[in-house]
């Protein structure tokens, strides 16, 4: 039992946060500004931050990752970090050359009062920055937030420091993602285009960290939206954000600055959630939605309909990033199964009254808690009480599935120790085929694995 | 792009070139450089965390604690409290305030429930700025709960890694020393510098165990508190992965008087030397037979199957990236026994003498690179046509990508490397990775040609 010191009793914690749900913001900082064409991403602190958020990444997508980092020395975190950031300027651009260099700050550089606006109009000011050239940045301390915050920050920093308020008025829909996965962000274009809506879409990471086998390392893959498109994307009719979370900031932020209209949605993970995506692009768009989306559709809708005697009344726990887990819970509330255990690290206020509208009155007994001491720790006790029939999460669920013995489905960031997040998405009709056949196999092995011989089925 | 930045061009090196051999290290890396190089932190929690029934508390924000939880796959046969990660996550109100009570309330909190032998709390960048008084708290509260409650000074900024097991081995030795010897035989020793990554601390107690020679601790793999408590008992410390440990074991000789040696588990020669070293220091015949008759079985069992690898790796290339320089002169050793060449070697935290000592291993050409990144390993691969690389997490992709073969020998590792029976996975490994078929239709061996395999 690797968890065998978890206690089965709640007990009441005022200061701990025992096996996170979450992490910091810089590393989604870093994912958000991978998803920016030729940018690398830039780590103002010490050296173990780049490179803890380096390795993170680099295990959950098993690709390379590249970002540099400001070295922070004693001397710094004293006098500040401005020559660092100055010297990593120049240095970055001289030697790995990006179009845009992402700066994200960390507790360090935020807690000792790092200017970065004042910093980077040095750097322009001494000509450090050739033409051309870029340095954007977001305040991404850790002790606020989680690492979704950092990525919501960064993705608003794309809209601020490029979106142009005057750039030609345009058909084109702006599509913010959301921290999503690569094949996700491939997924959505794909069917916009099938939509054939015309979208500009970032942060991009699909062609980034999905990348094939070329024989070259391209320390800039070719994926990623660019500086001019992201421009353009001030004159685009209207704007999509999916996930309250980490898209309502850069949404905002482009209807405030280049009046472009936007509309808020939940990921488009599950059925019903895909049905409002796909709507709300038909509506802005003024498309017809073609047969081969409404085909795919019915066959998801075939296919819960030919299973769902194995879902009735399933209870689940998950844990995760609060879009991801808003969608997933209606998604399970739609498959007849009751999510009762919901946890999310990250502090969200708004978290439980969306997880509830998103059970539409179902499950009322459901124990919802995000921000702090809402972690697996907790998670656990929960499961320790009245345990579930599956629990769906990243790769830290294993300790949890291993000790209580239950399906566990692998889902979120970070996953470590396997593949298919990168390749096939969960959102849209095709995500939810293939959220649904991982339910439905882990239910259906786990029946095969237990049932004694004279239960044991063919034909299931 | 592709050229080492000019500030680098002293942390390179090429055996055989006519400049005289003078390589920079230990040198602050240049901000804004793509380093592998990690911090104090990382530094001291990978020493420290594999002492199982410890509690482990990670005071800062939260990332410290997440990306280290259980990180290094370092297995216990009891206690598993070290898998389990606790943060203090401080929060925005904390920096200003200070985070001193929520220390005191969180040690007091997690030792009432798991009652742990000791507690290490690991200060982060931040507890060092804000100016919390760790070490005041930790003594209160070792006052009030009567165990050892360690700070760990590992603010990541306040160095690197190498500080990092510094602070760690400053916090080990408020430890050792505290608790009885009595009974503790002649024969003893302690096992510095293994973590019992994949087990490996098992196989190396076991040598021991039957050469006779008792095992006081294990510092830290498969690490108990009580039994470090007691190191001081031990008639000889047996070093490896000096660049953690030594630190440790001198000031163990300064204050009790306990010789150290230094040993590599890594490959059959270093294997065997370092055995028969502890054996010689005991002077004791007996003890040097059993352990000959040890090395000389481990070895039939091992070397035909090493033989058939050996054939098949003649004559391919291997690169070398990793965090101490010492374990790569273990590893070029072991790669020369497979027949195989070291055509690259560089670390992140190599001090002079260590790439001195490099030099002399190699075959001329070989590349020595100090606090290298990801452009310049690339260029190195490329240029050296490597067929292995042999590296840690970050540089694993890049092997891939560029159709090349990868052993990890450090925290990811698959299957115990250290040991007689480490050497067969090491060359099962090497073996797998170099010869598989992937490969052939990989640009690198095959051109471009889109020419359908066969």
């Amino acid at each position: 039992m690797l968890l065998r010191h978890t206690t089965d009793e709640v007990l009441e914690r005022t200061s701990l946060t025992i096996n996170p749900a979450k992490t910091c913001q810089p590393v989604g900082a870093m994912y958000a500004a991978l998803g920016l064409h030729n940018c690398l991403p830039h780590s103002h602190g010490s050296q173990g931050c780049c490179s803890y958020h380096r390795s993170a990444l680099t295990k959950h997508y098993k690709e390379p990752v590249m970002a540099a980092t400001s070295s922070f020395t004693e001397g710094a975190s004293v006098f500040g970090g401005q020559a660092n950031l100055l010297q990593a300027i120049q240095t970055i651009f001289t030697v790995y050359n990006p179009d845009v260099i992402a700066v994200h700050t960390t507790c360090l550089s935020e807690t000792i009062g790092d200017d970065l606006v004042q910093i980077v109009a040095k750097a322009v000011a001494e000509g450090k920055v050739p033409a051309g050239k870029h340095v954007i940045h977001a305040s991404t301390p850790s002790y606020q937030g989680s690492h979704v915050t950092g990525f919501s920050s960064m993705t608003k920093s794309l809209v601020t420091s490029f979106a142009d308020p005057a750039a030609e008025k345009s058909k084109a829909v702006t599509l913010i993602p959301g921290w999503v996965e690569p094949s996700d962000m491939r997924e959505l274009k794909s069917l916009a285009a099938r939509l054939g809506v015309e979208i500009v879409m970032y942060p991009d990471t699909s062609d980034v960290l999905d990348t094939p086998h070329t024989g070259k390392h391209e320390f800039y893959p070719k994926g990623g939206a660019t500086v001019e498109q992201i421009k353009a994307s001030g004159g685009s009719q209207a704007g999509i954000g999916l996930g309250y979370t980490a898209s309502a900031a850069a949404l905002e932020a482009l209807q405030t600055k280049c009046t472009v209209p936007g509309t808020l949605l939940e990921l488009p993970i599950g059925l019903q959630a895909t049905d409002r995506f796909i709507d709300t692009l038909r509506t802005v768009a003024g498309v017809e939605v073609p047969q081969s989306i409404t085909d795919e559709r019915g066959r998801l809708l075939d296919v819960i309909s030919d299973m769902h005697q194995y879902l009735h009344g399933k209870r689940v726990a998950i844990f995760g990033d609060p879009d991801q887990l808003v969608s997933l819970v209606e998604f399970l509330n739609l498959l007849d199964m009751k999510p009762v255990y919901i946890v999310t690290g990250t502090p969200d206020n708004k978290f439980e009254g969306r997880v509830r509208t998103a059970l539409g009155g179902n499950v009322p007994e459901a124990k919802i808690k995000a921000g702090m001491q809402a972690d697996m720790y907790l998670l656990h006790q929960w499961i320790k009480q009245e345990s579930v029939d599956l629990l769906i999460g990243n790769t830290y669920g294993k300790y949890i599935a291993r000790d209580e013995d239950i399906p566990f489905i692998r889902h979120g960031f970070p996953i470590l120790d396997r593949v298919g997040h990168s390749y096939f998405p969960s959102v849209g009709y095709a995500g939810g085929m293939r959220l649904l056949e991982k339910i439905l196999n882990a239910f259906l092995d786990r029946q095969d694995r237990d049932a004694p011989e004279e239960r044991f089925e063919l034909t299931m | 792009m592709g050229d080492i930045l000019r500030e680098r061009e002293r942390q390179v090196y090429r055996k055989g070139a006519e400049q005289p051999f003078q390589l920079d290290c230990e040198k602050q890396s240049v901000a804004g450089s793509v380093s592998q190089r990690a911090c104090v932190f990382c530094g001291s929690r990978v020493v420290l965390y594999p002492i199982a029934d410890a509690l482990h508390i990670v005071h800062g924000p939260i990332g410290c604690a997440s990306y280290t939880w259980d990180i290094r796959g370092a297995l216990s046969s009891g206690p598993e409290l070290h898998r389990l990660s606790f943060s203090t996550d401080l929060q925005e109100m904390d920096v200003v305030q200070g985070g001193e009570k929520k220390l005191y309330a969180g040690l007091c909190e997690l030792i009432d429930a798991h009652q742990p032998k000791a507690a290490f709390v690991y200060a982060t960048c931040i507890v060092g700025v804000i100016g919390d008084d760790v070490e005041a708290v930790c003594k209160r509260v070792s006052m009030e709960k009567g165990i050892p409650v360690l700070p760990v000074h590992s603010e990541g900024f306040k160095g690197t890694k190498k500080d990092g097991y510094r602070a760690a081995c400053d916090a080990l030795l408020k430890l050792a020393g505290t608790g009885p010897t009595e009974g503790i035989t002649p024969h003893s020793i302690n096992i510095l510098g293994d973590f019992n990554l994949a087990g490996e601390t098992w196989m190396i107690r076991d040598y021991y165990k039957r050469m006779g020679v008792e095992v006081v601790s294990c510092i830290t793999g498969d690490g108990r508190v009580d039994e470090i408590r007691c190191a001081h008992g031990a008639a000889l410390n047996v070093v490896q992965c000096s660049g953690s440990m030594t630190h440790l074991a001198k000031t163990l000789k300064e204050k009790y008087g306990t010789p150290f040696i230094r040993v590599s588990y890594f490959g059959v020669e270093d294997m065997s030397k370092s055995l028969y070293d502890v054996a010689r220091h005991f002077k004791d015949k007996e003890m040097m037979k059993r352990t000959q008759a040890m090395v000389r079985e481990e070895l039939e069992r091992i070397m035909p199957q090493l033989a058939d690898y050996k054939r098949a790796l003649e004559g391919k290339r291997a690169a070398i990236y990793v965090g101490g320089a010492f374990k790569a002169f273990s590893l070029v050793a072991a790669l020369r026994h497979l027949g195989m060449t070291t055509v690259m070697v560089g670390s992140q935290t190599g001090n002079k003498d260590d790439y001195e000592q490099l030099r002399e291993l190699c075959d001329e050409g070989t590349i020595i690179a100090d606090d290298s990144n990801p452009l310049e390993l690339s260029s190195f691969l490329e240029e050296k046509d490597v067929d292995v690389f042999i590296g840690g997490v970050k540089e694993r992709p890049i092997a891939y990508k560029l159709g090349i073969g990868f052993c990890d020998h450090n925290h990811e590792r698959k299957e115990a490397l250290a040991g007689f029976e480490g050497m067969l996975n090491f060359a099962k490994e090497v073996y797998s990775s170099v010869l598989s078929p992937v490969w052939r239709l990989t640009p690198r061996k095959r051109g471009n040609s889109l020419e359908v395999v066969r």
